[in-house]
Formats: structure tokens, C-alpha cells, sequence
């Protein structure tokens, strides 16, 4: 019998062995390559060396996605988890006609491809005359994030909170302050936890934000121009700071969660 | 003024269905308006016509493009699915628990890689001077770089490699929230393990598979990057014949037509899947 289950665990360890190998090959060849002394991102690897890094940063094109990056992540998901928790907020806490169709129609976005909303947009702007634009990329990446913020919100609106906003009525304070001095505070981690992961899907979306851009633009559309060169170590540095970065922004969504779950 | 007060809960709710409305609904309307204006020989939007339809489909490089996505997309789900579903269970069902969470963030960590730069990272990986072809000629296994990338295969893989992660997270959500003691009644009425698996954990955990598949469909069917730089040129997917038509032809009603028709797999893999999609609380 012990064996048997000995077995079991063996074969599931080899299963799991090779699916993270599998899954960690190219995170791996890629950050490894960045460092490369050499010319090129491929075997063999000729030393240790930080200049496609610095190479990176010292490239303009590079630093002004970055730049555009950080601006259309910050503003789009800024812009998706107000609109998302005031429209869960409305359908948790009201009895409105037709709830799930309204619910259905705010989720409907996460049922399409990107490259439905970025060409929606690019035909309209095209035919209202507008020109591609940072703007637009903003606009179709809170289409695509806000029913995520709006679905974290809604599944954090429950029947606890809902009592303590009823306390909070009672006491005297408006509906303005009920949502934001009470319900806001009260589910402030998932607020920041779906901040970080549509700012993380935003500043490296690509398909919208490459149909809606021209000369300035984010810095996938910049990555993707400088894959036209061919393998370069300098993409892999950038390539791994991005990974860096999101990583980064994830783990402070861990902690917050992890503050959650202690509380 | 506002004569007839609306229902509160309405007026929280009405940004972002404004958003959804003016900057998604409106604007795939009009591209669906945009679709049905061909182009005339000077380049400008003509009369009323379904031209554009029929043009894709009397062409057999666009027909076989359409048959190329989804088949595709088939043999993604397929094999992101059948690695997917016993690398969750492993996490969920041999792992113990204070490390389920660890197991599966590791799992899912290089769902954070830079879109377009993942790609790239497989194409490193399997360039006929890259690392795979470099250890496979070091080990002796093979005597010529093996080529690897630039073909269909190469984009299925590089798709398989980024579902197996999101359906592991579908996946594991969905067991973890079946009750351990239903397959226990069932070991103690006598059913084996297999049995046990088969009849109570496997049917309670397909929505999470439903849900797992759909969003493959969704981000598979539609994505252009993958196949544009692990593809090579021999086949081209749907996404691929519309960004050709906005780059080169500058022809915005047949991308729009071609679009939509994308949209309506998508609409069509819903339909299918919709009954378990229904059940999943994910």
C-alpha cells in the first residue's frame, strides 16, 4: 500500500518536474541571454555582462515606451477600478430590473478577443477623423480591464459589509460616505490587488495599443519594432525588466492578499 | 434635471455601462456598418453590400485561413487541456497544502513575461542556433540544428506553453473547491481510485475546464503575435490576413468583415461551452 502511494508521488514529482521546466524554458533562455557578453542572444554564453542593460536604458525609444507605458497603465487602471467598484457597489447594494442582463453587458468585453475592441476603435476613430493616439489606447484598455476590476469588486461585496454599511446608515452618513469612507476602506485590498493586475495587463498590452498608436507609443509596440532587427540581447534586457517589473507589481498584490487573509 | 428618478443603483452602475456602451458596443456597430461598405476602386467607402463576405469567402487562401485559426485553436485546447488538468491535480491533490499556494504561483509566474517578448523568448529557444538546437547537437541526438520554429507547430507551441499556465490556474481553482470526502464516500462504498476520480472528481471539475477552454478560445483565436513571429510565412492565421489588409491593402471594411467573423467563432465556441460555463463559481 505504501508503495504504492510512494509511487504515486514519484510519478506526479516527474509530471510536475517537466511541466516546470516547460514552463520556466523561455523566462530562462531569456534572462540568462540578457546578460550575455556577447553579440548574441544564443549559445554559447561568452560571460556575465550588463551592457545590453545599460544599452536598454540608454535607448530613447525604449525609455519613451516606458514611459507611455506607465502612463496609459496607471491612468486605465485607475479609470477600471473606479468605474468597476461603483458599478458593483450599485449592483450588490440596489434592486434594479434586468441585473443580469446589465451584468452580463459590463462582463461582455472579457468574452471577446483584444483584437475586436482595438479594431472597434481603430474604425470609429478612423471614421470620426481622429488620429491614433495615446488616448484611445487608455479608453479600449478600460474596456477590457474594467469588467475584471468590476467582477474582483462584486465578489467582495458581501453580506458582512453589507451590514456594516447598514451600521454606518444608521449613524447618519450619506450614501457618498457609506462608499467611500466605509465600503472602499472595507475592501481596500482587492482594491489595490485589481489596480495591480489591470495596470500589469495594460502596460503590456499590445494588439490595441499597436493598431491605435503611430509615433508615440508603449513599450511593447516599441519591442515589437525591435524584433524586426532580429535576435538582440537588448530586447531580452528590456524583455526582462518588463517581467521584472510585473512580477514586482504581482508580489505586492500577494502581500496584500496574504494582509487579507490574516485580518 | 432629472424628472423621473432613476433607480439609485442604476446611476452607480451607469459609467461603466457608458463605458461599455460608447467605447465597445458603439464602436463594433460601427465597424459592423464599415463591413458592409466595400471599397470602391478609388479607395473610398461604397453602397450598401454584403461584397466583402462573399470575397472572403470565394477565396481559398482566406477560407483556408479561417480553417488554419480554428484548427489551431482545436489543437490548443486540446493539448493545453490534457497537460493542464493533471499538473492542477498534482498541485491540488498531492501537494500538501501549506505549499499548494507556492506550487501554483510558480506555476503561473511566467504568465507575467511581457507579451510579446514570450514569443520571442521561444523563438531564442528553438532558432536553429539557439539553446535547444545547441544542447540537442552537444548531446550528439541530433547531427543538424532541427527547425524547430518558423512553422505551424511552432506557433501551437508557443501557445500550448502559455494556456498550460492559464488552465492550470482554471483548473486548480475548480478542484480545490471540490469536498475531498465525496471521492472518500465513494473509496468507502468501495469504488477504486480510478473510479473515484472518474465518477465524482472529474464531472465536478469540468466547469473549471469549460472555463479554462473558453478563454484559450478567446485569446487564441484572436491573437496575432504568436503566429507572427513563431508561425513563419507558409500559413497564415485569421488575425494575420487583418492586420495585412489594415497595413498593406489599407482595406478597413474587409479587416472589419474579417473581425467579425472571428467574433462569431468566439460566439459560437460560447454557445457550445455555455452550459458548463453557467455552473462555474470561479
Amino acid at each position: 500500500m505504501s508503495r504504492r502511494v510512494g509511487g504515486r508521488g514519484l510519478a506526479a514529482g516527474i509530471y510536475m518536474a517537466i511541466c516546470y521546466v516547460f514552463i520556466f524554458l523561455p523566462v530562462a533562455v531569456l534572462v540568462l541571454f540578457s546578460f550575455q557578453a556577447g553579440d548574441l542572444p544564443v549559445p554559447p554564453f561568452r560571460g556575465f555582462s550588463l551592457r545590453w542593460y545599460e544599452a536598454a536604458f540608454n535607448d530613447g525609444r525604449l525609455v519613451d515606451g516606458f514611459a507611455n507605458s506607465l502612463l496609459v497603465g496607471g491612468v486605465s487602471s485607475a479609470i477600471s477600478v473606479l468605474v468597476g467598484f461603483l458599478a458593483a457597489f450599485g449592483l450588490a447594494r440596489y434592486e434594479i430590473p434586468g441585473k443580469a442582463l446589465l451584468r452580463a453587458l459590463i462582463m461582455l468585453p472579457l468574452a471577446v478577443s483584444y483584437l475586436l475592441v482595438g479594431m472597434g476603435l481603430l474604425v470609429s476613430t478612423s471614421a470620426l477623423g481622429l488620429g491614433p493616439s495615446l488616448v484611445t489606447v487608455i479608453v479600449g484598455h478600460v474596456v477590457i480591464n474594467m469588467p475584471l476590476a468590476f467582477a474582483i469588486c462584486q465578489a467582495q461585496l458581501g453580506e458582512h459589509q453589507r451590514r456594516i454599511e447598514a451600521a454606518a446608515r444608521d449613524l447618519g452618513a450619506g450614501t457618498f460616505r457609506v462608499l467611500f469612507g466605509i465600503t472602499a476602506p472595507m475592501i481596500a485590498p482587492a482594491l489595490v490587488a485589481a489596480f495591480c493586475l489591470c495596470f500589469t495587463l495594460s502596460w503590456d498590452e499590445f494588439l490595441i495599443a499597436y493598431l491605435n498608436t503611430r509615433f508615440a507609443v508603449t513599450l511593447p509596440v516599441v519591442i515589437w519594432d525591435l524584433l524586426r532587427g532580429g535576435l538582440n540581447p537588448e530586447t531580452n534586457a528590456a524583455g526582462s525588466f518588463i517581467f521584472l517589473v510585473s512580477i514586482s507589481v504581482m508580489l505586492v498584490v500577494e502581500f496584500f492578499l496574504w494582509r487579507k487573509r490574516r485580518v | 434635471m432629472i424628472r423621473r428618478k432613476p433607480p439609485a443603483g442604476l446611476l452607480f452602475a451607469l459609467p461603466a455601462l457608458a463605458w461599455i456602451g460608447l467605447f465597445f458596443l458603439i464602436p463594433v456597430l460601427i465597424m459592423a456598418g464599415y463591413s458592409l461598405h466595400p471599397l470602391t476602386d478609388a479607395g473610398t467607402p461604397g453602397p450598401l453590400s454584403i461584397a466583402d463576405y462573399a470575397a472572403f469567402f470565394a477565396e481559398p487562401a482566406y477560407v483556408q485561413a479561417l480553417a488554419d485559426s480554428v484548427i489551431t485553436t482545436i489543437v490548443v485546447v486540446i493539448a493545453s487541456t490534457l497537460l493542464a488538468y493533471p499538473f492542477a491535480w498534482c498541485i491540488a491533490c498531492v501537494v500538501p497544502k501549506p505549499y499548494q499556494r507556492i506550487a501554483l504561483i510558480a506555476a503561473i509566474l511566467p504568465f507575467w513575461t511581457s507579451y510579446v517578448v514570450r514569443s520571442y523568448a521561444w523563438l531564442l529557444a528553438l532558432s536553429p542556433v539557439g539553446a535547444v538546437n545547441k544542447t540537442l547537437l552537444a548531446l550528439h541526438i541530433v547531427s543538424h540544428p532541427v527547425m524547430f520554429a518558423y512553422n505551424p507547430q511552432a506557433t501551437e507551441f508557443g501557445f500550448v506553453h502559455f494556456f498550460l499556465m492559464l488552465n492550470t490556474l482554471t483548473i486548480y481553482a475548480s478542484l480545490a473547491q471540490i469536498n475531498p470526502r465525496y471521492e472518500l464516500a465513494a473509496r468507502d462504498l468501495g469504488a477504486s481510485a480510478w473510479r473515484g476520480f472518474l465518477t465524482i472528481t472529474l464531472p465536478l471539475s469540468i466547469p473549471g475546464v469549460a472555463v479554462g477552454a473558453f478563454l484559450t478560445i478567446v485569446l487564441c483565436i484572436g491573437d496575432y503575435v504568436t503566429p507572427q513571429i513563431l508561425g513563419g510565412f507558409r500559413e497564415l492565421l485569421l488575425p494575420q490576413l487583418i492586420m495585412m489588409q489594415i497595413q498593406r491593402q489599407l482595406d478597413l471594411p474587409m479587416a472589419s468583415a474579417m473581425s467579425l467573423l472571428l467574433t462569431v467563432l468566439v460566439a459560437l465556441a460560447y454557445l457550445s461551452l455555455q452550459r458548463w460555463l453557467r455552473m462555474a463559481r470561479l
